[in-house]
């Protein structure tokens, strides 16, 4: 059984690509290899700034021999067919044979594959490989036409086993296949043979080259701590930045260098940002200040100063850089200080989105929802509206400019710079979260009702021109900022009714959208009617109080069919309602993570205040909790039975049966015990709902359970006696009335 | 590798090693082009040199021009003004980049103790309609160089692939010579009788040329200008190829470029002034590169370019 190892040497690959081609290169040869019909034990794939190194052991030799017999046409089948036949199998009339088939004589052919030898299958593997690896951009370079990350410079492949190494003749693009390689580009001398993987790994390492990015990573971070560690300092840990730098060298030395004092009095979050975009060092703190005091940078080499020279550079790059970085925070300082109003100024000339107008135009929108927002989060309107105002005046900032990254964080230095309330500063920041789903939601009231505005905004304009996620493609975040919403409403259980505002904001974009075309009276309708809605939160109602109030005046007030105003009225509705819809499977998506069933949710869907996600949580959780208990499931079933009897009766019947079980009709005891049960339960239900506790009102749910059992153990509901048969049908609407009172149990599955 | 002795002492010394450096391993040491670029690629020698067939290897300074980069003279290391050394060399050689890293020991920085680095850094100039893949080379963290394989030039696949180093004199010179602020660089040997320092040479110059761009230039001129050049390129190209007046195929790809060139000055110079906005600019970057576009085409379309009758 050989090994089989293959290095693809070329000049630097990208950091960023190394772990994506390691991955392809081990799937792409290991399944070529398969599918030619050889087996093998285990692989692995290895990186560096200059190689990808693959290693497979326990390959099989050669490929197996295969027969397979083929049924052709019929002997007497016109001549086409049988060439036709030749030609699919490659083979002769005389290597054919004659058998006798149900319906007469009939060709057969027996095609033998024969198995080939490893060295064979893998230069054929591995050169289809290379000629159609997926980088993510690629280069030809000198004369050629071969396509690689970075020029190629040579290919090592070998097959080894007890009796020594063979190298697998192949040669693509002038690269002839050897057993050979290089060290280090410094630090190695001349190119040397291998034999096996591990002594290809062992003499590289000789070579001062560290082959696993793993084991760069974990010495990296290893000496960085310890070098940290040893003065009473921690390394600000970045996993991304870690990989990136492991993929930039062969031979990580670390070094450890300072800061210039001048840069101390920098945020910490530009030092680290600064520190991390343009130098790729790692940040040190001191964990007592929390300030950012040393940078530890990973160089590529050893040297005989002991990496002196190259601390030195490094820190007079930093110093160069973090003076760029103090220059302009001490300019946007200054603007801060000053109110901010030539960047509010600026960011109405800066462009949001093409169809969606200027930053400004948009920060003008965000505010007025947010103080529409404000009371229900329980913050100042006032406060909310500022906050809004401001939380996206960094944009115009210097730093910003340079760092995109630090935005909101240096927003809340320049409002708290410029005196503004401390929830104000809080917001710039906090506004934009949750980032992910595993960031935290603002907490704050002021940044809640800026964030849910800012994001409602976005949703409503990008649904307002039509610009919605489709399949894999969410160019503007649009799922991210509807899960955002959700996460917040319902983790401070705020209570929002959600087509209100969607319905508002959807008019205010269309306001935006339709100021340069509409006639003075248009945008004055729309206007109304976003106060109408602010008002009675229902768009169609809003229409009419609109018309009406124009219809008093001078002249009557008609919408007239294909107008905007009629389209308006059919279309608003629409987009609302898909928005929603979207929340809805938004919604539906993140309980599943948490454990909620999707029929769970649909039963929750169907009740009324389907737009007040919080409530539609813990109806939902309650049902979920329900449902797993065996009163739960037990009722469930009493329910579906009584649902389907009725429903069964009411289709036979023709009628409703809705009203009017007398328990003096009853005739069973377990009879009566139903009816004094619902009429219990009905009390406890009707007053848990309305203080919408859900948990309660399933409880009085589960009571039924044992008297709906008991009932229909010892009851028949079609008695000949039809006064009876019809009480007792009625007494089944009963508890189909109590429980889709909780929620729509006919959606549950099962 | 050619080891020269000791430290630089000057900015010229720097870029006198270069071009020793450079022309020893067999570049055509070409002079700077007569007008005003924003960089190095510009210089016809590489923007229309790469394209067509012909190997081709030329190392030269070019003076570089970045209106808004201007400071007065007063920030330490940016400048309206500065030299840029490029080599183009096509097809690329598969040691470009141990020749490279000889360049760097032939300017004095000795591979035992610095770091090295070729970190991914794409270049691309949509006023060109170019694009290639390399490095940005780090010497103990500090960009040294850019490192390119040109794959586009003007619309056209580049083949062969022209291998392209740019470096930013000032910024290498100063990290060199530990200079920290530009203008206190030593521009002629500071041991010299008449010493003089960068600042000596071209302070007086950033302050005049910064209030110019920023300033006082004419905008409607400049605009003038651009369409002028603009038409005048169109003019150039739709001359047919061959001369009545000699009888001969004259294919004026470079005069047409010239103008290319201007209009891409002339935007630089309304950039600087402020008065293009956000949708404008990608408008005249993609009037530039449609002149660039053509330029290549012509180029194509001579003996340089590879073109036979």
């Amino acid at each position: 059984m050989p090994d089989l190892l293959i290095e693809l040497f070329s000049e630097e690959i990208p950091a960023r690509m190394q772990a994506r081609a390691c991955d392809d290169l081990k799937k792409r040869v290991t399944d070529g290899l398969v599918e030619a019909g050889l087996t093998y034990a285990s692989a692995a794939a290895f990186s560096t700034p200059r190689r990808l190194a693959l290693t497979v052991e326990g390959l099989t030799g050669e490929s197996p021999t295969v027969r397979e017999e083929r049924k052709g046409p019929r002997t007497d089948a016109p001549e086409k067919a049988l060439q036709g036949f030749l030609r699919a199998t490659g083979l002769t009339q005389d290597q054919l044979e004659k058998r006798d088939d149900k319906k007469g004589q009939v060709w057969f052919a027996t095609i033998e594959k024969t198995g080939r030898p490893a060295p064979v299958i893998v230069a054929e593997v591995l050169e289809d490989v290379i000629r159609n690896f997926p980088w993510p951009k690629s280069m030809r370079w000198g004369s050629g036409t071969l396509r690689w990350v970075r020029p190629l410079h040579s290919i090592l492949c070998i097959l080894s086993d007890e009796s020594g190494a063979q190298v697998v003749p192949m040669t693509i693009d002038g690269i002839t296949a050897g057993d050979s390689t290089e060290g280090h580009r410094f630090m190695g001398s001349q190119r040397f043979s291998v034999s096996s993987f591990d002594d290809y790994t062992a003499k590289l390492k000789k070579a001062c080259v560290m082959l696993d990015p793993a084991e760069r990573a974990d010495h990296i971070w290893h000496d960085a701590t310890n070098m940290a560690f040893a003065q009473g300092l921690e390394v600000v840990e970045d996993k991304g930045l870690l990989a990136e730098v492991a993929g930039l060298v062969e031979w990580p030395v670390v070094l450890m260098g300072q800061i210039g004092k001048d840069f101390l009095e920098l945020p910490p979050e530009v030092l680290q940002t600064s520190m991390k975009e343009h130098q790729k060092f790692f940040s040190v703190r001191d964990p007592k200040s929390g300030q950012i005091v040393r940078f530890v940078t990973v160089a590529n080499r050893e040297t005989a100063d002991n990496g002196a020279t190259i601390l030195a550079g490094n820190e007079k790059v930093l110093s160069a850089r973090l003076s760029d970085a103090r220059f302009f925070w001490e300019n946007d300082l200054r603007e801060a200080k000053a109110g901010m109003g030539t960047w509010l100024d600026k960011l109405d000339n800066v462009t949001f989105h093409n169809q969606l107008g200027t930053q400004g135009a948009r920060i003008a929108r965000i505010a007025k929802l947010a103080r529409e927002i404000a009371p229900q989060a329980g913050a100042d309107p006032d406060l909310a509206e500022q906050a809004a105002k401001f939380a996206k005046a960094d944009l115009a900032s210097e730093m910003v400019y340079e760092f995109p990254e630090l935005q909101g964080i240096m927003g809340r230095y320049y409002c708290a710079a410029a005196g503004m309330d401390p929830a104000v500063a809080e917001a710039a920041q906090m506004h934009y979260k949750p980032l992910g789903p595993s960031d935290d939601f603002p907490l704050n009231p002021v940044s809640v009702a800026v964030s849910l505005a800012d994001k409602l905004d976005t949703l409503t304009g990008f649904w307002e021109i039509d610009e919605k996620p489709t399949g894999s493609k969410d160019p503007y975040a649009l799922r991210r900022a509807a899960l955002g919403i959700i996460r917040t409403v319902t983790g401070h259980n705020l209570r929002v009714g959600l087509e209100r505002l969607i319905d508002m904001q959807l008019l205010e974009h269309t306001i935006a959208l339709s100021l340069d075309t509409a006639e003075e009276r248009e945008v004055y309708f729309l206007e109304e009617m976003v106060d109408e809605i602010a008002k009675f939160g229902v768009f169609g109602a809003a229409f009419h109080a609109v018309t009406d109030k124009l219809a008093g005046k001078d002249e009557p007030f008609e919408v007239e069919e294909g107008t905007w105003l009629a389209r308006l009225r059919a279309s608003l509705p629409e987009k609302s309602d898909d928005l929603l819809a979207f929340f809805h499977d938004r919604l539906k998506v993140h309980l599943r993570d948490e454990g909620i069933r999707h029929d769970v949710i649909d039963a929750c869907l169907a009740m009324p205040g389907n737009d007040d996600l919080s409530l539609l949580v813990r109806r939902a959780e309650a049902l979920s909790a329900f449902l797993k208990t065996d009163e739960g499931e037990n009722l469930l079933q009493g329910f579906k039975r009584a649902n389907n009897i009725l429903t069964k009766e009411e289709e036979k019947d023709g009628v409703e049966y809705r009203y009017g079980a007398d328990v003096k009709f009853a005739e069973e005891d377990s009879e009566k015990a139903l009816f004094s049960a619902l009429d219990d339960a009905e009390t406890v239900i009707a007053q848990a709902m309305k203080a919408e506790d859900f948990g309660v009102a399933m409880g009085a749910m589960s009571a039924l359970r044992a008297p709906i059992d008991g009932f229909f153990e010892a009851v028949q509901v079609n008695t000949d006696n039809q006064i009876v048969r019809r009480n007792r049908l009625n007494l089944l609407h009963r508890i189909r009335e109590t429980c889709l009172g909780v929620a729509d149990l006919t959606q549950i599955e099962g | 590798m050619t080891k020269t002795d000791g430290k630089p002492r000057s900015f010229q010394e720097i870029i006198l090693r270069l071009q020793t450096y450079w022309a020893s391993k067999g570049c055509a040491i070409l002079q700077p082009y007569d007008m005003e670029v924003g960089a190095g690629t510009f210089h016809p020698a590489t923007t229309l040199r790469a394209l067509g067939t012909k190997a081709w290897a030329a190392a030269y300074v070019q003076p570089s021009r970045r209106p808004t980069d201007g400071r007065y003279g007063e920030n330490p290391n940016r400048l309206q003004h500065y030299y840029q050394y490029q080599v183009v060399i096509k097809p690329s050689p598969p040691d470009l980049q141990d020749l490279y890293l000889g360049s760097l020991e032939a300017i004095g920085i000795d591979m035992d103790l610095h770091d090295i680095r070729f970190v991914e850094d794409d270049w691309e100039s949509p006023t060109l309609g170019a694009w290639g893949l390399g490095w940005e080379v780090w010497c103990d963290g500090m960009e040294v160089s850019q490192f390119t394989y040109f794959q586009q030039v003007g619309g056209h696949d580049c083949k062969p692939v022209s291998g392209e180093l740019t470096y930013g004199l000032e910024r290498l010179a100063m990290y060199v010579l530990g200079v920290d602020h530009v203008m206190d660089m030593p521009y002629n040997d500071p041991q010299t009788p008449i010493a003089l320092t960068y600042g000596d040479v071209f302070r007086q110059t950033e302050q005049e040329y910064s209030r110019w761009n920023f300033d006082v230039v004419d905008t409607d001129t400049l605009l003038t200008h651009f369409e002028d050049a603009e038409k005048e390129c169109a003019r150039i190209l739709a001359a047919p190829a061959d001369d009545p007046k000699i009888g001969k195929r004259i294919v004026m790809a470079h005069p047409a470029y010239d103008q290319c060139i201007k209009a891409s000055h002339m935007f630089n110079l309304l950039d600087a002034r402020g008065v293009i906005s956000v949708t404008e600019r990608q408008a005249y970057i993609g009037r530039v590169r449609a002149l660039a576009k053509a330029c290549a085409d012509a180029f194509v379309e001579t003996e340089a370019g590879g073109w036979q009758a």
